[in-house]
């Protein structure tokens, strides 16, 4: 075990030094200077002025010192957590503002993959090799894989918003509410965040089910499953170790699929205007805020290599493969 | 994670005069074997027949539109009816014209992503996989490490910078952050097969080591690998669309996921304009399910153990 997890810690250590060198670099290495972007909206008159606001702006954002410079400086506000001053909600600092947003993602997120990946493996699981269930569970499964996370944001506020009136269908909470923590509040909290939880969840479910309907086939077919029936084990334990078995893939096959789950929130909370992340990313992009655009992306890497480390200890005591390799046994 | 520490050496234990290994002699049997399979599988039947229809759709549509994708036809928020068949949007484009022009534009996007995705990761797999020690350490590492950098999110960073898109720099882009799947298969069966007899032997010979990967080893995985291919296709056209919604597609192409972002910004849910965006997602949903589809009959068609009992 000690083995399988220094690799991964190396592994968790690199991603992270090449997500924030990524996230320092791309401004640099995309063609246009930013600052001279944001004179060119002010409408400096003359030349003189012109370069002195430019030398302002640039000892303000520490770009007047060598690229190396940059880049340890860059490291140290990640460290310290100091990742500068939102330019689009001047003058709070990009870390607090990441802040706000995050419980927002986060209640859609951890939810959403929790119940779609224990929904989805039982659904699977129950589907494989049973006739009757397998002809409903596969092509909903299907379409449910097929259908694009954009199309679902369209979808789902027509159906449940516009034609049936049931939910709200943008922003987090009523306009005219204040947040705080009194039953008025939560209650509107829940009702806003419903639906955009509806579609995430949709559309990782059907990835589940039919993963792991096509794992406990494979499973059930096994050398050691039919050595447990010629033993006599009843299809009820059969199938037990068949669950246990394919569940491993599928573990590994959540921590693969992260990224895209939180591709697909973006999309899902800028389609209906929730106020996590996703949004936050949107309202950067539109204000040109590089700053906040660059703590975002430093947070949800972040985000993707804690849940990464949380599947891999799920893995190892799930696993007891993992565990026997610290005893000395092979693998 | 398991056979990267068992290091396979040649195994010695294949003693003269025992039957060989299985998939050298009796390939032609299984290629008919496959072909009759394939005739009698239903899930393959069905998605190939589908996706071949929707394929027919992407070269024949477009040329019956009757006007062009970005022209107005002056005449707005028309309901699908029998001159404009799927209706117009908001500035009286012609919907039908759009949607063709998008199908054609989902599976330029699809074979794009698949190619890049396909090459890179193909490469790095095999080279993983025969080389072995140091080397596949080190390929694994950086595979694990771009798995976990979001590609959304980092194209939106890219993105932001960028004042014009390519339909090829999405494409590249789509390929390029989603190799990892590819790498992680091939290596792994590179892995099985490396060690077999037949490879022993075409090493014996003096083979170099890409002759014997492009000519012993990948042809014993073209099923495994023809698969991987599919099933990148529709998630590459499914990425597509999530890139378009978002405004980051190639600049001044008219796909699905454009289309969509049109119908979110033109307030289509607020106006009840369905036909702007229900058929879009039908058909981008049609493409991928039938893709999907065929690729579990194929997998039953390869894997006896899958077929139907």
């Amino acid at each position: 075990m000690r083995r399988y997890l220094t690799r991964k810690l190396i592994t968790y250590v690199l991603a992270f030094f090449v997500g924030v060198t990524l996230d320092w670099a791309l401004p640099h290495l995309m063609p246009g200077n930013p600052i001279q972007g944001m004179l060119s909206k002010y409408d400096v008159g003359s030349n003189a002025s012109y370069s002195a606001l430019y030398q302002q702006f640039s000892s303000e954002f520490g770009l007047n010192v060598p690229l190396w410079q940059q880049y340890l400086n860059f490291w140290h506000g990640v460290l310290t957590g100091n990742l500068g001053v939102s330019i689009y909600e001047n003058p709070a600092s990009v870390t607090s503002v990441v802040f706000q947003a995050m419980p927002y993602t986060l209640a859609l997120l951890v939810p959403a993959i929790l119940l779609s990946y224990s929904l989805g493996n039982r659904l699977g699981a129950a589907a494989a090799r049973r006739k009757f269930l397998d002809n409903w569970v596969l092509p909903v499964g299907y379409i449910f894989q097929a259908i694009p996370y954009a199309g679902l944001a369209l979808l789902v506020p027509y159906l449940f918003g516009s034609l049936w009136h049931l939910f709200p269908t943008s922003l987090g909470y009523g306009e005219n509410l204040i947040p705080t923590f009194d039953w008025t509040f939560i209650a509107s909290l829940l009702d806003h965040w419903f639906l955009p939880f509806l579609t995430v969840f949709i559309v990782s479910l059907g990835g589940w089910a039919i993963g792991m309907r096509n794992l406990v086939i494979y499973e059930l077919e096994n050398d050691s499953s039919r050595y447990l029936r010629a033993l006599g084990a009843s299809e009820r334990v059969v199938r037990g170790y068949a669950y246990r078995n394919a569940s491993l893939p599928q573990l590994s096959g959540l921590a693969l699929q992260l990224g895209v789950v939180i591709g697909g929130n973006i999309v899902t909370e800028i389609a209906f205007q929730y106020p996590g992340l996703g949004n936050l990313i949107y309202k950067a992009i539109s204000n040109e805020d590089y700053f906040l655009l660059q703590g975002i992306f430093i947070f949800i890497v972040i985000g993707v290599l804690l849940a990464n480390f949380i599947i891999d200890l799920v893995i190892i005591s799930v696993d007891p493969r993992t565990r026997l390799s610290m005893q000395g046994a092979t693998a | 994670m398991s056979e990267s520490t068992s290091a396979p050496s040649a195994p010695e234990v294949a003693a003269v005069g025992l039957p060989s290994v299985p998939g050298t002699e009796s390939a032609p049997r299984n290629r008919n074997d496959f072909l009759y399979y394939g005739l009698r599988n239903k899930k393959l039947i069905f998605g190939v027949s589908l996706e071949f229809i929707l394929v027919l759709a992407a070269i024949i549509g477009p040329m019956l539109a009757k006007n062009p994708p970005l022209q107005t036809t002056n005449l707005p928020l028309q309901h699908p009816n029998g001159k404009l068949w799927l209706g117009t949007d908001l500035t009286g484009y012609d919907l039908y014209s759009q949607l063709t022009n998008g199908l054609r534009e989902s599976y330029l996007i699809g074979a794009l992503g698949a190619a890049f995705a396909s090459v890179v990761g193909m490469a790095l797999g095999f080279i993983a996989g025969w080389r072995g020690g140091w080397v596949d350490e080190v390929l694994q590492m950086i595979t694990n490490v771009i798995v976990m950098i979001p590609s959304l999110v980092l194209l939106i960073v890219i993105g932001s910078y960028l004042s014009s898109r390519s339909i090829l720099f999405e494409g590249a882009f789509i390929g390029l952050t989603t190799w990892p799947w590819v790498a992680r298969a091939v290596r792994a069966q590179t892995f099985t097969l490396r060690s077999r007899e037949y490879v022993d032997l075409a090493r014996l010979s003096g083979k170099r080591p890409v002759a014997i990967i492009v000519k012993e080893i990948a042809p014993n995985m073209a099923s495994y690998l023809f698969l991987t291919v599919v099933l990148l296709f529709g998630s590459s056209m499914l990425i597509a669309s999530s890139y378009d919604f978002l405004g980051l597609g190639p600049s001044g192409v008219v796909s699905i996921g454009w289309i969509l972002n049109q119908a979110e910004n033109g307030s289509a849910l607020l106006y009840h304009l369905w036909w702007w965006f229900v058929p879009p997602v039908a058909v981008l949903t049609a493409m991928v399910a039938a893709l999907l589809i065929a690729n579990v009959g194929l997998d039953e068609v390869f894997n006896p153990k899958l077929r139907d009992q």
